[in-house]
């Protein structure tokens, strides 16, 4: 028993990172969840408010796992917000004006987003120059080029189609309703899943050597996940049932924490941002790769000004402002380094649900938007504040 | 002639270095004293203690200068003095000009206004001292190396100097420059400066030096006066010592012809025509291990790295085999592929990803290797890092530890571990046991017997003669660019390649 508490502490210890975040994350829940009763106000964990989480914080987990990539690399994106909206207008003029369905939109307006990101990562990858300046630049030139394309007005409405991306929800093919069947399903499958890759990485461990995380400690840090998924699936069955936004985010953070922790490309990119000669010296194109992590970074940028443009159902000169800064807040606050080569997937998406979730609690409590922006910037601070006396010790 | 100077039994202790043992020198007012010594004899450390860079009491020994006890605590307290040291690496700021590059920190201002008018008037007359023909207001990163010596040696003199130290002034510089700066020197010793200068070069201090102190393995040898400077006498003071370290047993059969250079030629990449490498010819056979000696700065780091996918220079020339076949070098990815490998003499800067742990590094060269379809199989990643945590003993609790916490020996068993994961016929070993105890020397030169064993080519990089000697079968001598000359393990001695160093282009065996 004593071994084992020990074994706890000092796993604690060395992953306190990422089990810091998780429990900062539960902690402020638990926080606006006790606020906002304490106000007589009805419960912060009802359904319409989890889903509203992900409605509205959809765009900047999009935008940050992106910006994880660029910021790995070594770089910065401070052109995503204008980029947003600007293709957040493309896509309206392509709806609008000309016409075209929905499944062509979608593909020509990721492709202009990635062309976007190609202009800016050739100057950074190829002629090195700084990406704060060229995504400072881009981020002028693509709010002026909204304005222009807009010419200073909003379009819209859009077709039921369109707006689905934002705001529909799964249809129920168990005819169940209400709850919602497909949703707890598919929760149901997740929690296995999640489960059961929690057991492969303990068992792969224990082949490598390694002294796993103890045993107490992970089934409770496992159940404690598992009821938290089993809680937000009954709330969203029990309301309209899984949102559009949640199963693109779900698909896209899975990939990308894949891409980044199991792919050779991925290993690389963590590598350019390690130390470039060293990468370089290996063998390693580094040029291309942070090339490529600009066009991705163009490319989600892209999806994430459709789903805003899709929510508040009309393309706006002022759609996307301050967007850059929540990405790289979440990633900061998710963990990453500013000189680049270490972060995570799951810590970034942690930090922009943090964000999302402060917002949220605080605009229902009632706090002026003043306040919120003071209480998120020390947050920020804070969170990375607490990273480098972590590693100073 | 009066004593300016007299370092007594100085003693200088790095944690588990002993860089200086009782090293004693008097320097002559008004004359020019020459140092010299191998690499980390210990010669930088001793002008690093007389300029305060190392302050009093962190050496023991006595210094006398100008007839009073020196205990500088800091740089400035030595330049209050008037000694004044201009390293090896100038310490110019190139983007400001002349003036204000000559009066940093020392500015011509009266309450915190600067002058400039009286500045410039200033810089004008010190410029002419050095017989430097720029105007004061020129920015100093638009010129020449030579022309920014003369810069700091203005700087010096605006300081009021009395005991000028030159590192290694003329290491930089063309024939024509290091020509001027010696007649500056001598210019400057008939106005009084005394002057201390480190150097290599045998024909530079018999035209200069009034005497010489030769200092090896942290202890001063002899000091010569200009009548006994004699080339022999200095190369066996400088090198005249028992081999240091052990070597492991190796028989010599080397097989097949493996890799080889012919004509190979480069640029400096930013210095349009400043040829680096000059014509180098070389090879290696299969299970042989082959040195390049020569000093510092004289390009076998570039050449190795030219070779290596072009990660030096411009303008490439020449021609790489492997086996007979030409190959393609032109992308480090090809000269992977052609079964070369680059193992540098920086690891920190250029070999390892210290934050990362050292199954992530060892893999990182050969990615291809622990995946399937581009998929990164972690556990077989796991597997080739504990082989060769084995295979090379790297004493780490295990692969997941970081390498920012090994010692040096053991990230350098990284870096080869990496390489090795790549399977190289052919392994470019730049300084290889640079920075690493004595024990995990001799473990590094068993590694590059084994290789060898194997029957791959090494090509070895060194500074530190007694290794070169202790394991090549055969040493080609560079300098400035150039082979100039190729020793087998028979014909080598220190004291030979020392000669074929300093003699410079003289002779080519």
């Amino acid at each position: 028993m004593d071994t084992e508490a020990k074994g706890i502490r000092a796993h604690l210890g060395g992953h306190l990172r990422e089990n810091g975040m998780m429990m900062a994350l539960v902690a402020i829940v638990v926080l606006f969840s006790i606020l906002v009763s304490a106000q007589g106000k009805p419960m912060f964990l009802q359904a319409p408010n989890i889903t509203n989480i992900f409605l509205q914080n959809g765009h900047v987990i999009i935008l940050a796992l992106g910006m994880l990539l660029i910021i790995v690399a070594g770089h910065i994106d401070l052109s995503v917000g204008s980029v947003a909206a600007f293709t957040g207008a493309v896509a309206a003029w392509l709806t609008v004006d000309l016409k075209l369905p929905v499944y062509a939109v979608i593909p020509l307006t990721l492709a202009v987003g990635g062309l976007i990101g190609a202009a800016q990562g050739y100057w950074v990858a190829y002629w090195r120059i700084p990406s704060f300046i060229v995504t400072l630049a881009g981020m002028l030139v693509f709010r002026g080029a909204t304005l222009w394309l807009l010419g200073g007005q909003n379009i819209g409405p859009f077709p039921k189609a369109f707006q689905a991306m934002s705001s529909g929800f799964i249809p129920d093919p168990t005819g169940l309703m209400k709850p919602h069947g497909l949703t707890l399903i598919i929760a149901a499958l997740a929690i296995g899943v999640v489960i059961w890759i929690g057991l492969r990485a303990r068992q792969r461990d224990m082949e490598f050597g390694i002294t796993p995380e103890p045993t107490g400690l992970f089934w409770g840090r496992s159940l404690i996940i598992a009821a938290a998924m089993a809680f937000v699936g009954w709330q969203l069955a029990s309301f309209r049932g899984l949102p559009n936004v949640l199963v693109v985010l779900a698909v896209l953070i899975v990939l990308y924490a894949f891409f980044t922790e199991n792919t050779v490309q991925g290993r690389r990119i963590y590598a350019v941002g390690g130390n470039e000669k060293a990468a370089k010296l290996s063998g390693i194109r580094t040029e291309r790769l942070v090339f490529f992590c600009f066009v991705n970074m163009g490319m989600l940028a892209a999806l994430a000004g459709m789903m805003v443009t899709a929510r508040l159902n009309s393309a706006t000169p002022k759609a996307g402002t301050g967007f850059e800064l929540d990405a790289i807040a979440a990633v900061f606050i998710g963990g990453a380094a500013m000189a680049g080569g270490s972060g995570k997937i799951i810590g970034v998406v942690i930090g922009a649900l943090i964000m999302g979730v402060m917002n949220m609690g605080m605009s229902i409590l009632g706090v002026g938007i003043d306040y919120q922006q003071m209480i998120k910037g020390l947050v920020l601070l804070a969170a990375v504040v607490f990273d480098v006396y972590n590693k100073s010790k | 002639m009066t004593t300016l100077l007299e370092m007594r039994e100085i003693t200088k202790v790095f944690p588990g270095v002993k860089a200086l043992d009782r090293v004693s020198l008097t320097v002559e007012a008004g004359e020019i004293h020459a140092i010299c010594g191998e690499n980390g004899a210990g010669k930088s450390t001793l002008m690093k203690v007389l300029s305060g860079v190392y302050p009093h009491g962190s050496f023991d020994g006595e210094i006398t200068y100008d007839g009073a006890a020196l205990r500088s605590r800091t740089i400035r307290d030595s330049e209050d003095k008037g000694i004044i040291i201009i390293h090896q690496e100038l310490a110019l700021i190139p983007l400001l000009s002349i003036a204000e590059n000559l009066f940093m920190g020392n500015e011509v201002a009266s309450r915190g206004v600067i002058s400039w008018p009286m500045a410039f008037n200033k810089t004008a007359e010190l410029l002419r001292r050095v017989g430097l023909n720029e105007p004061p207001g020129a920015v100093v990163g638009k010129l020449g190396v030579g022309k920014q010596q003369l810069i700091e040696i203005a700087k010096a003199l605006s300081k009021n100097v009395k005991l000028l130290i030159l590192d290694e002034p003329t290491a930089a510089l063309q024939e024509a420059d290091a020509d001027r700066l010696l007649g500056l020197m001598l210019d400057l010793k008939a106005q009084g400066v005394t002057q201390i200068m480190i150097s290599h070069k045998l024909n530079e201090i018999a035209r200069v030096a009034d005497r010489i102190t030769v200092i090896r393995d942290g202890t001063s040898v002899s000091t010569l006066t200009r009548a006994e400077i004699s080339e022999d006498r200095i190369i066996r003071d400088m090198v005249g010592r028992d081999m240091a370290h052990r070597y492991p047993e190796r028989s010599l059969n080397p097989g097949d012809m493996l890799f080889e250079v012919e004509g190979w030629s480069c640029w400096h990449p930013e210095q349009a025509g400043r040829q680096m490498i000059k014509g180098v010819s070389l090879n290696v056979r299969k299970g042989e291990i082959v040195g390049i000696a020569g000093l510092m700065g004289t390009g076998r780091t570039e050449l190795a790295m030219s070779i290596f996918g072009q990660s030096y220079g411009k303008r490439h020339q020449g021609q790489v085999r492997m086996s007979g076949q030409p190959v393609d070098v032109s992308t480090v990815t090809k000269a992977i592929g052609a079964g070369i490998s680059y193992v540098t003499e920086d690891r920190k800067a250029l070999g390892l990803i210290l934050e990362e742990p050292i199954l992530k590094n060892i893999s990182l060269a050969n990615l291809a290797g622990v995946a399937r379809r581009s998929v990164l199989d972690k556990r077989r990643e796991a597997q080739v890092a504990e082989g060769y945590r084995r295979q090379l003993s790297i004493r780490t609790p295990g692969v997941q530890q970081k390498v920012v916490n090994l010692s040096g020996g053991n990230q350098q068993k990284v870096v080869l571990s990496k390489w090795l994961f790549t399977d190289p016929q052919l392994l470019i070993l730049d300084e290889p046991t640079r920075g690493i105890d004595v024990g995990a020397k001799f473990e590094i030169y068993t590694i590059m017997k084994d290789l060898a064993e194997q029957g791959r080519g090494v090509l070895m990089i060194s500074s530190e003669m007694p290794e070169l000697l202790g394991m090549c079968d055969r040493i080609y001598v560079m300098n400035e660019g150039r082979i100039v000359g190729e020793l087998s393990r028979a014909e080598a001695s220190q004291e030979r390649i020392m000669g074929l160093i300093l003699k410079g282009e003289g002779k080519v065996a």
